[in-house]
């Protein structure tokens, strides 16, 4: 299954790892910091009903 | 139909960007996997380049979307500049993440391509120069964000080095027909030109092109929505701080 890279497998390997790696951190980062955002905002919200 | 200019109410644009958010993700995975699996596992090696041209489904992608990114933050500040939009500020913001880490795989995907083609990872050559100023300004983007505490100040000071920094992204594109000289080959995918590169190349490469673009869609989609609760937040802070 896996095609043969030759002598080229570690830069082909690398870009690809690279790619996948840093495409999948800023997915991650945009889901941990809306998340982190909307539990914040949820909170305030919650606490601005009580005090009104 | 509604007016463009009607997303520019946050909650128009909430509810609309909810609903096109899980379609664009979907489209953007399914092009990515398919383009992808395509392009590393079934199309052969180039009689020059041998396997090395399979990086050209990571490294081409990456970079035109690297340009374009910097492109919709140009129009969204220009947006903000002359119509005081909120929304289209804070997609500007939102993109510029996304459009860095397009440059750092464009930049890093060049550099590991480039090392066996040409005998070398780096070269300043009119293309490769100006990505990296394309990075730089990414980050200085980013950081000015970062470093204004009121958001009108920081949209406006941000949308001027947008501007600045366009001449740089439209160099980063044209280098070579600008210079017509350095190791970067010209542009793999052109509108003006019948043919590409061979059939067996370019489907996936458009599919993973889609790929590419669908993923930018769906990620400023969903920041731009993060940034949008982020500065009722901070509204809502001030608020309470003032009570």
């Amino acid at each position: 299954m896996m095609p043969d890279l030759g002598t080229y497998a570690v830069p082909v390997l690398s870009s690809y790892g690279v790619s996948l790696i840093l495409l999948f951190a800023v997915i991650a980062a945009s889901i941990w910091k809306a998340r982190r955002i909307r539990a914040r905002l949820e909170q305030v919200e919650s606490r601005r009903d009580r005090t009104t | 139909m509604a007016s463009f200019w009607e997303y520019a109410n946050p909650r128009k644009f909430m509810a609309t960007s909810a609903f096109l958010l899980p379609w664009t993700a979907g489209i953007a995975g399914l092009c990515l996997v398919t383009g992808l699996v395509w392009g590393f596992f079934f199309t052969p090696d180039d009689f020059r380049q041998g396997s090395t041209v399979k990086i050209i489904y990571v490294h081409v992608p990456s970079a035109i979307m690297a340009v374009n990114a910097w492109l919709m933050m140009l129009v969204a500040s220009l947006i903000w500049v002359i119509r005081r939009h909120h929304v289209s500020a804070l997609a500007a913001k939102a993109a510029a993440p996304v459009g860095m880490v397009f440059t750092v795989i464009a930049l890093a995907t060049g550099a590991l391509w480039g090392q066996p083609m040409w005998g070398t990872w780096w070269e300043w050559d009119p293309r490769l120069t100006s990505f990296l100023i394309l990075f730089l300004f990414y980050l200085g983007y980013m950081a000015l964000w970062e470093a204004i505490d009121n958001p009108d100040s920081a949209a406006d000071l941000t949308a001027v080095l947008c501007l600045v920094g366009s001449v740089f992204a439209i160099i980063s594109r044209y280098a070579l027909v600008f210079w017509n000289q350095g190791l970067h080959q010209g542009a793999t995918l052109s509108l003006d030109r019948e043919q590409n590169i061979a059939n067996v190349f370019w489907y996936p490469l458009v599919i993973t092109l889609a790929g590419f673009g669908f993923l930018f869609l769906a990620l400023v989609l969903y920041r731009t929505q993060t940034e949008i609760r982020a500065r009722r937040l901070k509204a809502l802070i001030a608020q309470e701080r003032m009570a």
